[in-house]
């Protein structure tokens, strides 16, 4: 058999989860076989994670106000006001802004019902059902097609469940849960060693379109996005680095079964 | 412009990352970003239809980073970034694995900013190497290329190797 050479781009590729998985294997088999590119390319992955944890603080602080883009877009839709005009808003908007000062007070908070919520939602679902030795799903994965009714008339849309056996994981089965903002669906899968994880999917009111970002709480760690008012949000005891990958194969499943 | 709402808004908390993690001050940073949504705000029409928010908001926010970073350059105001205190750049760091946080930071920092950039589009800000390339303008050859020898520039000071050569060398040399 020819196999295709091991580049060095191949390598960072690695690092950066960006292979297919036939290649990704390759990549790994050869790894196996060349201890120092291995040590190499494992500190490659180590710096890429500490860059990611050290930096990520900044993107959870709260927006400050000079750079709320609605307030940006109010001012550019207004025609320019002249001076004794501007002074005139200037009073008015300072009456507005000592009685609405308040509510504006926690607009760079995340939005209610947010991605923020759903992963907070999910990592509920996470604590309560994945440690339950009893009967940690209401229908189990061997009935399919009752859970996928069950959750898709709950929800009142369509979904569908990604398969992660290519990434060690069994589906296990789901349920439907309630959240602060309407019912969920759970889903939870099992790689047989003990770990479990948990995809919780539901309606978003708010950031209905939020690019993959993940969360790190306690000892789990979240991985959420949402689209077309779709919210998902994936929670296990893994690395981001372990989890980052399953939640682009879901979402590249959950694309393309749409 | 609902729409453009619902797109740069929720990439404001990553541009805000890497506008401050580029420039190592976070107030010049959120300057930059400011400057980045009004021109976005104002040019939103002019964007491709089917293109990508993420790339295009990216691409305005480097071009700008990268002009402010060397008019300070020419101006001669020599910012020692490694005066910016690191609490700024990086939060709160968590014991041990904080330690290793300040040393990549710091070692970052050391990286000519063709590389730093690259490093953080693709490692942090999970750009793809083909986005990454049209944000910088490069191909994506170039791409790969400066995050190879950005790589292995950090993992030399990371692991010790080249700690000799640089001033606190053995604030960046790892423990195991």
């Amino acid at each position: 058999m020819n196999k295709r050479p091991i580049t060095e781009d191949d390598l960072h590729a690695y690092v950066d989860h960006a292979l297919s998985t036939s290649r990704r294997d390759e990549v790994a088999g050869y790894l196996e076989q060349h201890p120092d590119e291995a040590k190499r390319i494992a500190s490659y992955r180590r710096q890429r994670d500490e860059l990611r944890s050290a930096l990520a603080p900044i993107s959870e602080e709260p927006v400050p106000p000079e750079l709320n883009l609605v307030r940006m877009l109010d001012g550019a839709r207004r025609p320019r006001f002249s001076v004794w005009r501007s002074a005139a808003a200037a009073v008015v908007l300072l009456a507005v802004g000592i009685a609405g000062g308040w509510s504006l007070h926690d607009m760079g908070q995340p939005a209610a019902g947010g991605i923020i919520a759903l992963a907070d939602e999910a990592t509920y679902s996470y604590q309560v059902y994945a440690g339950d030795k009893g009967r940690p799903v209401e229908i189990k994965a061997s009935d399919q097609v009752s859970l996928v009714k069950w959750v898709s008339d709950s929800l009142g849309h369509n979904i569908s469940v990604p398969d992660l056996t290519g990434s060690g994981y069994r589906f296990m089965g789901g349920r439907v849960v309630a959240t602060a903002h309407g019912p969920a669906g759970m889903l939870m899968y099992d790689d047989d060693r003990g770990t479990r994880l948990v995809m919780l999917t539901r309606a978003m009111t708010a950031d209905k379109n939020a690019p993959m970002s993940s969360q790190s709480t306690g000892s789990v760690q979240r991985v959420s996005w949402s689209k077309e008012g779709i919210g998902y949000s994936l929670v296990g005891p893994l690395s981001t680095q372990a989890l980052n990958p399953i939640a682009h194969e879901m979402r590249r499943q959950i694309e393309t079964n749409v | 412009m609902t729409d453009m709402v619902v797109l740069i808004e929720p990439l404001i908390p990553a541009l805000r990352r890497y506008a401050r993690s580029l420039m190592g001050d976070r107030s010049a940073a959120d300057d930059l970003l400011q400057d980045c949504l009004e021109r976005a705000v104002s040019h939103w029409h002019q964007r491709r239809e089917d293109g990508n928010a993420r790339t295009w908001m990216f691409t305005i926010l480097h071009n700008l980073a990268i002009n402010s970073l060397r008019k300070t350059a020419r101006r001669g105001v020599h910012l020692d970034i490694d005066d910016v205190s690191d609490p700024a750049l990086s939060g709160r760091p968590a014991q041990e694995d904080g330690l290793h946080q300040q040393d990549v930071l710091r070692a970052l920092k050391t990286l000519p900013e063709e590389q730093r950039s690259v490093i953080l589009l693709v490692s942090v800000e999970d750009l793809s190497y083909a986005e990454t390339a049209k944000i910088l303008g490069v191909p994506v050859g170039t791409v790969m290329s400066r995050l190879a020898r950005g790589r292995e520039r950090l993992r030399q000071i990371l692991e010790g190797d080249v700690s000799n050569k640089i001033e606190n060398g053995p604030h960046l040399r790892r423990v195991k």
